[in-house]
C-alpha cells in the first residue's frame, strides 16, 4: 500500500536573540526527527539555518543575496545523523526575529506523528425518515498508546545476521480432567457466563439470535445542554462534518450547529457505525461553531452511558457533616486559592492546554530510545524540566500566588488520625513527594543548637535509612535534656518546651510512644530531684503530658493516667514548698 | 463473516488488559433479602389519588428481581438468599415457624443467582398464595415471634464465608414499624428484648442489618418506634434516615434500588493541594461500560471448560522459552532492547498522588477533552483529619466561581492530566440523583487530539454558512423535537439485554428466543405529528430547496473519490484474474490450498464475499459459496 510521504524543511533562527531558546529548540527538533524515525521512516527532512554568521546555500551561489543562511542538511530521508546535527546547532551572531512560546507548549505543538485520519462512518445523519444529511464522522480524540514492544529472544546464535529475535506466543487448550490432552479447535465451543453457569453456544447459533441493528445514525431529539452532565461522557470523542464538497449538507449542518449553540441545546443520537456491528451507541452531539471562514461548522459527538453502565451509589450530603463545615475565613481562603492559583489568566496564554501538552511518558520513552541507540546501557533519563511542568506545579505560577497558598495553609488544620497505624505509610508518601518537589533539600544528619526543631523534623522525615528516626529521637532527647539541665534561671525553658512538643509529635507520628513516655518520666523525675520544678509547671500549664493509648495504640498509658501525670507531680512540688 | 461478540462490543481502542475497566472486587457481598410477607404487605396502596394501586409486597419483590438481574449483568460474585417471614408455610433448616427460604433446584440457599432463580422469582407473586402464603406471625396470646425467627434464619444462612473476605448483610423490607404493637405488658417487653438481642448477636458477628422501610402517604414509617434500637441508630444517623415514600411507586422503587447495592471504592487517593497540604480522597467508578462477559472455551463433547496454556517460542530457533524479560523496538535499523524494569521506570513520572496544578474557568474544558469514563472522588477523614473540611471549601468555591481544577494523576499504568469538576448534590423525589463531590475527567494530551477541522478547511473558497432564516427554521425544528425529560442512561442497552435474555433461555433449555424491546429506536410516531412534519418540511425547504431527492445522490463536484475508484479497479481486476482459474476443478481435487491468499481473494472479490480471515477460512468460504 502506498503511504503518504511527508517532506519537511526545518527553518531555524539561530541568531543572537535566540541563544537562550536554542537548547529547547534543539530538543524539540531532534524529538521531531526521532518520532519520524519511529513512525514515518520514509519521510524526508532538510534543515536550513538563518541568522548564522556564515552563508552557505545554493541560491547565494547561483543568484546572489540570501546572506547569513546556511543549508545544514539537504532534504533527504530521515536518519540518525539529522538527530545528531539538530542536537548541536551552531550559534549565530546575527539577529533573527522569531517569537517562541513556553517550551512545554512548543513540545506539545509538534504534530510529529501524521496519522492519516480515517472516517468512522460515512452516510446519513437522519433527522427523520424524510430528512437526511450526509456526514462524515472521524475520531477527534484517540489515545496514543505507549508503543507495544515485541518480546525479545536471545536464542539465535550471535553469528546469525538475519535473526528476527521475535517470539511467537502459542495457545493450547487442554481439558481440565486430563491436562495432557489437547483439545483440537473443531472440538471447542464458545461458552458465555450466566451467573455461575457457562452456557455453550456455537458461533452460527449465536449469529442467528444475537442483536443485529442496521447501520444508521438517527436523531432521537434535542434537549437542554443542562440535561447532559459533563461527567457522563464515556469515551474518546468523534467529530461530525458535513460531506465535503456538498454545499447543501454543509448548510444544513451549519444551520443546526448555530441554532443549537444559540438555544443551548444538544442533540441525542442513536448510532450504528457499520453493518454487522452488534450493538448501538447512544450519544450527545454538541455544536462546534467555526470561527474561521475557511473551516466548516461541525459537531462533536460523545458516547453516553446506558442504564447498565451506571452505579447509583448514595453519598451523604455535605450539609450532614456538621463538624466539617468550613468557617467564613476558611471559605474565603478557598475562594482566593481557586481564583488566584490560575492557569488561564485573562489576557495571557493558558497554561497546559491539552492541545499543546505532550505526553511526558511518551516523550521520555523517545528520549531513552535515542540514548539507547547510542549506548545500549544508557539508564532511563530523568524527567526533563520542560516535562516536569506537567506533573508538578509550575514554580513560576506558584510564586505568583504564594500569599494565597500560604493563607490557605494557615486557615486549615490537617492531622493524622492517631488511631491509625497506616499513617506511617502516608508519611512516606508525603516525604517521597516533597523530595521530588525539592530535590535539592539538604539532608540533615544531626540536631544543631540553632534550629533543633527543624533539624529534628528533617531527620525524622529522612527515608534513605530507617535508622534516622531512632537517631533523631535519641539526639532530640539529649538536646532537650541539655537545655533543661543547663538552663540559667529558666532562660532556655521555652526552647526546651518547643523541643519536647516536637519530640512528642514525632513519637506519635512514628508510633514510638514508649520512647517519649520513658523520657518524660525521666525528665520530670530529674527536675524534681534537682529543684527544677518550674519546668514541670510550664509543662503542666501547656498541657504537655504522656502519650496516651488514644494517640498511639502501643502506649500503655490510659487517658486518665496521662491527664493526672502532671497533676501528680504538682502536689509533690507544693509539699516541697511548704 | 464471523464476528466475535466481544470484539463487536468493544471498540478497537479498548484494551482488555487495562485495569481501569476491570475493578477487582476485594471482597464479596453476602446478602439475605428478608421480606415481610404479612397481610399488611398485601394491602393495596395508592400513593397519589387516582394513581396506580400496588402492594408493598410487589414493590419489594420487583426491586429484588431487578437486583438479581443487575447482578448477573455485572458478573458479580455476590451471593444472595431470599427469605420471607410472616408466612403460612415454613421452610428453613432450623424448622422455625413463619419463615420461608425461597430457592430453586441446583442451588444452595445462599448462592449466586442462577437463570432458574431469576425466572422463578419473576413469577413469585402468582405462586405465592398457593405455595407460601401470608400469615402474621406475631399475635397476642402466642409465644411465636416470626421476626426473631427470621433474624435467626438469616444469621444462619450467613454463616458461610469468613467475615474478613465477605461483607455480610441482611436487607429487610417491611411496612410494619411497630412489630410488637399488638402485644401488651411483660410479653411485649420480653419479645422486644429477645428480638433486639438476636439482632445484636448478628451484628456482633459482623453482619450488618439494613432496613428498607415502606410507608404509606397517610402513615409514615416511624423508625424510632422499634427499628432504631434494632439497627443501633442514634442522633445524626436517625435524622439521616429517610423512610421511602415518594410521589409515585417508581420513586419508591428507585430509592430502594439505590440502597440495595453496597458502595465499593476503587482506591484511596492522596490529593496534594500544595506543599504541606495533602488530603485524603476515595475514588469510585460510578460509570463504566458494561459489556457481555468474556468467552470461556468449552469442550463441545463434555461442555466442561478448558484451560488455556500459553507458551513462548523463539521465532528463529523454535526453542521453548520462559516468559522473556526483555522487549525490543526497531529504531534506526537496529533493535533497541529494554528490560521490563526500564519500561516501568519510564512510566513512573510521579509519585502516584493526585497533584494540583491550578484552576481554570469551566469554559476551558472543551467537549472533545475526553478519553475515558470519569471517576468520582469523595473526601475521607479516615486517615487525615480535616480532609473533608478542605474538600467542602474547595468544592463550594469551584461551584460558585465556575472553575475546575487541573491536576496530574500519576497512576502507574497511565499517568495523566485530569480535570476535577465539582458537582453539586441533586435530590429529587426518587432520592439523590447526583451525589456531591468531584468528577475526575481524564484529559487528552496533544498526542491524542486530531486536527480534523483543519483537514477539511478550504482556504481557496468560501465555506457555506447558514443564513439567519435557515438558523431560525432549525430553531423552530428543535423546539418541535424536544426531549424535555431526557435523562442520561434512561435506556437499557438493547444488545446487552438481548445477550442475557438469550443466555437465560438457553440455560433453561427453552426453545423460544425472547423478544427484547429496543428502547433506543427513535419515536417514529412523535416524528409523524403534523407540527413536527411541518417544521421538518420548512427546514428542508430552506436548505435544500424544493427538489430535495431524499438526500441520497449529491453531485460531489463531479468528482469520484479516490478510494471508490480504487475499489472499482480492484474488483474489475479480480473478475479478470478470477476467470483464469478452474475453481471447480481446484476445489474437487483439494488444490485450493496450493493457491496463494492473493489468488484466493480473486475469487472472493469477484463474488463479493468478505476477504477477512486466515487462509483456511478463505478456502472454507469459497467451498461454501460453491456449495461443495
Amino acid at each position: 500500500m502506498a503511504r503518504n510521504k511527508e517532506a519537511l524543511v526545518l527553518l531555524l533562527d539561530v541568531g543572537r536573540f535566540m541563544h537562550n531558546n536554542l537548547p529547547e529548540i534543539e530538543k524539540v527538533c531532534s524529538m521531531l526527527v526521532q518520532k519520524k524515525l519511529i513512525y514515518s521512516k520514509n519521510d524526508e527532512v532538510g534543515v536550513v539555518l538563518f541568522g548564522t554568521e556564515d552563508t552557505d546555500n545554493e541560491l547565494t551561489n547561483e543568484v546572489g543575496g540570501y546572506e547569513h543562511v546556511v543549508v545544514l542538511r539537504h532534504i533527504k530521508v530521515v536518519d540518525g545523523d539529522v538527530v545528531e546535527a539538530l542536537q548541536k546547532l551552531p550559534r549565530g551572531t546575527v539577529a533573527g526575529d522569531l517569537y517562541v512560546e513556553s517550551p512545554t507548549s512548543l513540545l506539545g505543538a509538534l504534530r510529529t506523528r501524521n496519522i492519516s485520519p480515517v472516517t468512522v462512518y460515512r452516510g446519513h445523519l437522519e433527522i427523520s425518515s424524510q430528512l437526511k444529511i450526509k456526514v462524515w464522522v472521524y475520531k477527534k480524540t484517540s489515545e496514543e498508546k505507549f508503543p507495544t514492544l515485541k518480546k525479545y529472544s536471545d536464542k539465535a546464535p550471535p553469528t546469525d545476521k538475519f535473526a528476527t529475535h521475535e517470539i511467537k506466543v502459542d495457545y493450547e487448550y487442554k481439558s481440565i480432567e486430563d491436562s495432557g490432552k489437547i483439545v483440537p479447535p473443531e472440538q471447542r465451543i464458545k461458552g458465555y457466563r450466566y451467573g455461575p453457569q457457562v452456557v455453550p453456544i456455537s458461533s452460527a447459533e449465536w449469529d442467528a439470535v444475537k442483536f443485529k441493528p442496521e447501520k444508521s445514525v438517527k436523531l432521537l431529539g434535542f434537549t437542554d445542554v443542562s440535561n447532559i452532565m459533563r461527567h457522563y461522557y464515556m469515551k474518546d470523542v468523534s467529530i461530525f462534518i458535513a460531506e465535503p464538497g456538498n454545499p447543501k449538507a454543509i448548510l444544513a449542518v451549519s444551520a443546526l450547529v448555530r441554532a443549537m449553540k444559540e438555544m443551548n441545546k444538544v442533540a441525542i443520537l442513536r448510532c450504528v457505525w457499520r453493518q454487522g456491528q452488534g450493538n448501538v451507541v447512544i450519544g450527545v452531539l454538541t455544536p462546534n461553531v467555526s470561527e474561521k471562514d475557511s473551516v466548516p461548522d461541525s459537531f462533536y459527538f460523545n458516547v453516553l452511558p446506558f442504564a447498565e453502565d451506571v452505579r447509583e451509589f448514595q453519598f451523604p450530603s455535605f450539609s450532614n457533616f456538621s463538624s466539617w463545615q468550613p468557617n467564613e475565613q476558611q471559605q474565603e481562603a478557598a475562594d482566593n486559592l481557586v481564583k488566584m492559583f490560575d492557569l488561564a489568566p485573562a489576557g495571557k496564554e493558558e497554561v497546559l492546554p491539552p492541545e499543546f501538552t505532550p505526553n511526558p511518558v511518551l516523550e521520555r520513552f523517545y528520549r531513552h530510545l535515542e540514548l539507547k541507540s547510542k549506548n545500549p546501557d544508557a539508564p532511563v533519563p530523568p524527567l526533563d524540566e520542560t516535562l516536569k511542568r506537567i506533573t508538578i506545579p509550575d514554580p513560576e505560577v506558584l510564586s505568583q500566588c504564594k500569599f494565597v497558598i500560604d493563607e490557605f495553609r494557615r486557615c486549615f488544620e490537617l492531622k493524622e488520625n492517631p488511631k491509625l497505624k497506616k499513617s506511617r505509610k502516608r508519611a512516606y508518601e508525603i516525604e517521597a513527594f516533597n523530595s521530588i518537589e525539592n530535590p535539592s533539600a539538604v539532608k540533615v544528619e544531626k540536631i544543631g543548637d540553632l534550629t533543633p526543631v527543624q533539624d529534628f523534623e528533617a531527620m525524622m522525615s529522612r527515608r534513605d535509612n530507617s535508622e534516622w528516626v531512632n537517631k533523631a529521637i535519641k539526639e532530640m532527647k539529649n538536646k532537650t535534656f541539655d537545655l533543661v539541665e543547663n538552663s540559667f534561671v529558666g532562660d532556655t525553658y521555652q526552647k526546651a518546651l518547643e523541643c519536647l512538643v516536637s519530640l512528642r509529635k514525632g513519637c506519635i507520628l512514628e508510633q514510638e510512644p514508649k520512647q517519649f513516655n520513658d523520657f518524660l518520666r525521666h525528665l520530670c523525675k530529674f527536675c524534681q530531684e534537682k529543684d527544677l520544678n518550674t519546668f514541670c509547671e510550664l509543662l503542666a500549664s501547656k498541657g504537655v503530658t504522656l502519650i496516651s493509648k488514644n494517640e498511639a495504640i502501643d502506649s500503655d498509658v490510659t487517658d486518665d493516667e496521662a491527664k493526672s501525670f502532671l497533676v501528680k507531680i504538682e502536689p509533690k512540688h507544693e509539699q516541697r514548698e511548704q | 463473516m464471523e464476528l466475535d461478540p466481544d470484539d463487536v462490543f468493544r471498540d478497537e481502542d479498548d484494551d482488555p488488559d487495562n485495569d481501569f475497566y476491570q475493578e477487582r472486587e476485594a471482597s464479596k457481598d453476602l446478602v439475605v433479602y428478608l421480606v415481610d410477607a404479612s397481610p399488611k404487605m398485601f394491602q393495596l396502596t395508592s400513593l397519589q389519588e387516582n394513581q396506580e394501586e400496588e402492594t408493598h409486597f410487589h414493590v419489594a419483590v420487583s426491586c429484588i428481581a431487578q437486583a438479581l438481574k443487575t447482578q448477573i449483568i455485572n458478573r458479580s460474585y455476590d451471593e444472595v438468599a431470599i427469605c420471607f417471614f410472616n408466612t403460612r408455610e415454613k421452610k428453613n433448616l432450623q424448622d422455625l415457624n413463619g419463615v420461608y427460604v425461597f430457592n430453586v433446584a441446583e442451588r444452595e440457599d445462599l448462592d449466586r443467582p442462577t437463570a432458574r432463580l431469576i425466572k422463578e422469582f419473576d413469577c413469585i407473586e402468582e405462586s405465592f398464595t398457593k405455595e407460601i402464603g401470608s400469615q402474621c406471625g406475631i399475635l397476642s396470646g402466642s409465644r411465636d415471634n416470626s421476626l426473631y425467627n427470621a433474624l435467626w434464619v438469616a444469621q444462619a444462612l450467613l454463616r458461610k464465608g469468613s467475615a474478613k473476605t465477605a461483607d455480610k448483610r441482611i436487607l429487610m423490607f417491611t411496612n410494619e414499624d411497630d412489630p410488637f404493637g399488638s402485644m401488651k405488658g411483660i410479653t411485649k417487653i420480653d419479645m422486644t428484648r429477645t428480638t433486639l438481642q438476636r439482632a445484636k448477636d448478628a451484628q456482633d458477628l459482623g453482619i450488618s442489618i439494613e432496613l428498607l422501610p415502606l410507608s404509606r402517604p397517610d402513615e409514615e414509617f416511624n423508625v424510632s418506634l422499634f427499628y432504631s434500637d434494632l439497627l443501633g441508630l442514634e442522633g445524626d444517623d436517625l435524622t439521616q434516615f429517610l423512610p421511602s415514600v415518594g410521589e409515585r411507586f417508581e420513586d419508591m422503587k428507585d430509592q430502594l434500588r439505590k440502597r440495595m447495592f453496597r458502595k465499593r471504592k476503587v482506591r484511596r487517593i492522596t490529593f496534594s493541594i500544595s506543599n504541606g497540604i495533602t488530603i485524603e480522597l476515595n475514588s469510585y467508578a460510578l460509570i463504566r461500560p458494561t459489556v457481555p462477559g468474556a468467552i470461556t472455551w468449552l469442550d463441545s463433547v463434555t461442555n466442561v471448560p478448558l484451560t488455556t496454556e500459553r507458551s513462548f517460542l523463539c521465532a528463529d530457533t523454535g526453542a521453548l522459552l520462559q516468559e522473556p524479560a526483555k522487549r525490543f523496538h526497531a529504531y534506526k535499523n537496529e533493535n533497541i532492547k529494554f528490560s521490563v524494569e526500564e519500561l516501568s521506570e519510564i512510566k513512573r513520572v510521579s509519585t502516584g498522588q493526585l497533584c494540583l496544578l491550578g484552576f481554570k474557568p469551566l469554559t476551558c474544558l472543551k467537549d472533545y477533552h475526553n478519553l475515558r469514563p470519569s471517576t468520582f472522588v469523595f473526601p475521607s477523614d479516615e486517615e487525615v483529619i480535616g480532609s473533608t473540611c478542605i474538600f467542602i471549601a474547595l468544592h463550594r468555591s469551584m461551584l460558585r466561581l465556575k472553575r475546575f481544577a487541573v491536576a496530574f494523576y500519576g497512576s502507574s499504568t497511565r499517568p495523566q492530566l485530569v480535570a476535577l469538576v465539582a458537582q453539586d448534590e441533586i435530590i429529587t423525589a426518587s432520592g439523590q440523583v447526583e451525589p456531591p463531590g468531584m468528577h475526575m475527567i481524564y484529559l487528552p494530551y496533544s498526542d491524542d487530539i486530531r486536527q480534523i477541522e483543519e483537514l477539511h478547511s478550504d482556504v481557496n473558497s468560501m465555506i457555506p454558512r447558514a443564513t439567519d432564516d435557515q438558523i431560525n427554521k432549525a430553531t423552530a425544528l428543535m423546539k418541535r423535537i424536544d426531549l424535555k425529560d431526557f435523562s442520561v442512561c434512561q435506556f437499557a442497552n438493547p444488545a446487552l439485554q438481548r445477550h442475557y435474555a438469550v443466555l437465560q433461555a438457553l440455560a433453561l433449555d427453552e426453545d423460544e428466543m425472547p423478544e427484547i424491546k429496543d428502547e433506543t429506536a427513535p419515536d417514529e410516531e412523535g416524528l409523524a405529528r403534523p407540527g413536527v412534519v411541518n417544521a421538518l418540511e420548512e427546514f428542508k425547504n430552506t436548505i435544500f430547496g424544493e427538489n430535495y431527492d431524499d438526500g441520497n445522490e449529491f453531485e460531489t463536484n463531479g468528482k469520484v473519490s479516490e478510494a471508490s475508484k480504487k475499489r472499482k479497479a480492484i474488483a474489475e481486476n479480480a473478475a479478470k484474474e478470477c476467470a483464469s482459474y478452474d475453481w471447480s476443478d481446484l476445489a474437487d481435487n483439494g488444490k485450493l490450498k496450493d493457491l496463494t491468499v492473493v489468488e484466493l481473494k480473486y475469487y472472493l472479490s469477484a463474488h463479493n464475499l468478505p476477504l477477512a480471515g486466515k487462509k483456511e477460512a478463505l478456502i472454507n468460504r469459497i467451498l461454501v459459496h460453491m456449495g461443495k
